[in-house]
């Protein structure tokens, strides 16, 4: 059954309703006694990074999710901060990759922000990619990117730069598109992510 | 690459789908829910509601039609109409609304755009423009193109972006209806000129409109209506001549 970290980083109404498309259950997260019920857990977030950031550590939840050894996903903005900073309130994040997330700069990238489908080139063996073409669609609205990493890029997508629209590092994964958003495809993301197993 | 996006527009009223032509003589063209699921399925990219409700129960109706699109609709979604405050839209936000489209409050109450920004981001905020062409010259139009404002189109849309819009949303009010094709020396010049995403809107006919607006005037996105509503163009057949004239789409 997957957690859903609940520190009011915007509105869940379109995860949990996904979630309950594909026949996934799922309960909510407000307290680090809360994470021993759920065998994997999924960090939400749209809006500002800096303020999510703020939002998680009041939350006093950071210090359990950095020790996690269960799967674990972050979405969009929840993505960006397992990264280790954000240039979007210029805030430290959570340091679970050491990576940096950017903002993408208005002329090299097109039109900011990035908005739409685009497609991603997959890592092989990836198994939050099982049964997702390489080239696949994904929906995408967000203004910062992580940068582009050749050891934790799980999938590349291209906007002016080479960035990161998925991460992994051993029980960590990130996606910066929305699945909840894309389609048959994030559904099947969803699904992958329910059956993942971590050393 | 970022694919250039097909957006069926869904007028809603009471809970009921309903396209004007030219924005009066309204026809039935049924459940939006159903309509929505089959349009996502169809290979839609986004759905646009324009919610003309004007009663406070309707309102409640909208919510309820919004949260049910939500649970039954894998796509994003974008709800216009009768958003007049934050309230208002943090409301729809709740009920799972990706974008809200703010048009008329947004021209008598520009600072509501950022407000709305700093809410909710600038993603979640789409700024709604009707435009007429008179004498040469183009105007913002309000309350469904019917009130012609003194404000030039182009200035207008560059205050919205400049106050924190992250999407246009531009109806010529001379082509809609019209199924003579899309705005597109205006909409060209337009987006020239922005460096948020502009969808065009208003004129489309055939799949060759679809191919033009796009090539010419290199819009992110194209919405239309009827046209989707009765068949005449089926998502599947437009997107694959989208596709042969080297336009990328998903």
């Amino acid at each position: 059954m997957i957690g859903i970290i609940n520190y009011g980083a915007g509105n869940i109404f379109s995860l949990t309703a996904a979630l309950d498309r594909v026949g996934l259950t799922y309960g909510m997260i407000n307290t680090a006694e809360e994470m021993d019920r759920y065998d994997r857990i999924i960090i939400p977030g749209v809006g500002h990074a800096g303020a999510a950031m703020n939002k998680l550590l009041e939350s006093g939840l950071v210090p359990y999710i950095k020790d996690l050894r269960k799967p674990v996903l972050g979405i969009c903005v929840g993505m960006q901060l397992l990264t280790e900073y954000s240039e979007e309130g210029d805030a430290e994040m959570l340091k679970l990759f050491p990576l940096k997330t950017l903002h993408f700069e208005a002329g090299i990238a097109g039109k900011v922000p990035h908005m739409g489908w685009n497609s991603v080139s997959v890592q092989a063996n990836n198994p939050l990619f099982a049964n997702i073409e390489d080239q696949t669609y994904f929906y995408f609205v967000h203004s910062y990117y992580i940068e582009y990493d050749t050891t934790f890029t799980a999938a590349k997508c291209e906007y002016g730069v080479p960035f990161s629209a998925a991460i992994s590092r051993e029980n960590f994964f990130g996606v910066q598109f929305h699945p909840e958003k894309s389609g048959k495809a994030g559904e099947q993301l969803l699904l992958n992510f329910s059956t993942i197993q971590v050393d | 690459m970022l694919a250039k996006r097909i957006i069926p527009c869904l007028d809603v009223k009471d809970g009921r789908t309903v396209k004007g032509v030219n924005f009066v003589d309204l026809r039935d063209a049924g459940d939006p829910v159903e309509l929505a699921y089959e349009y996502s399925q169809q290979g839609a990219d986004e759905l646009v509601f324009l919610d003309i409700t004007a009663t406070h129960e309707g309102r409640k109706t909208t919510i309820d039609l919004v949260k049910a699109v939500a649970r039954q609709v894998n796509i994003p979604f974008t709800i216009g109409g009768g958003i007049n405050e934050i309230s208002d839209a943090d409301i729809l936000l709740n009920a799972g609304a990706d974008k809200i489209s703010i048009n008329s409050a947004a021209v008598r109450n520009p600072g509501l755009i950022n407000q709305m920004a700093a809410a909710f981001g600038a993603q979640f905020v789409v700024v709604a423009v009707d435009t007429r062409s008179i004498e040469g010259q183009d105007f913002v139009h309000l309350s469904g193109g019917r009130i012609k404002t003194e404000i030039n189109t182009l200035d207008w849309i560059l205050e919205a972006q400049e106050r924190g819009a992250g999407e246009v949303l531009l109806t010529s009010m001379d082509h809609d209806g019209t199924k003579n094709g899309f705005d597109n020396k205006f909409l060209k010049a337009v987006n020239d000129r922005i460096h948020i995403p502009l969808i065009a809107s208003g004129g489309a006919g055939n799949q060759q409109h679809f191919v033009d607006v796009f090539q010419q005037a290199n819009v992110d996105a194209a919405l239309a209506a009827s046209v989707f509503h009765y068949g005449e163009i089926l998502i599947p057949d437009l997107k694959q001549t989208l596709r042969h004239n080297g336009i990328v789409v998903r």
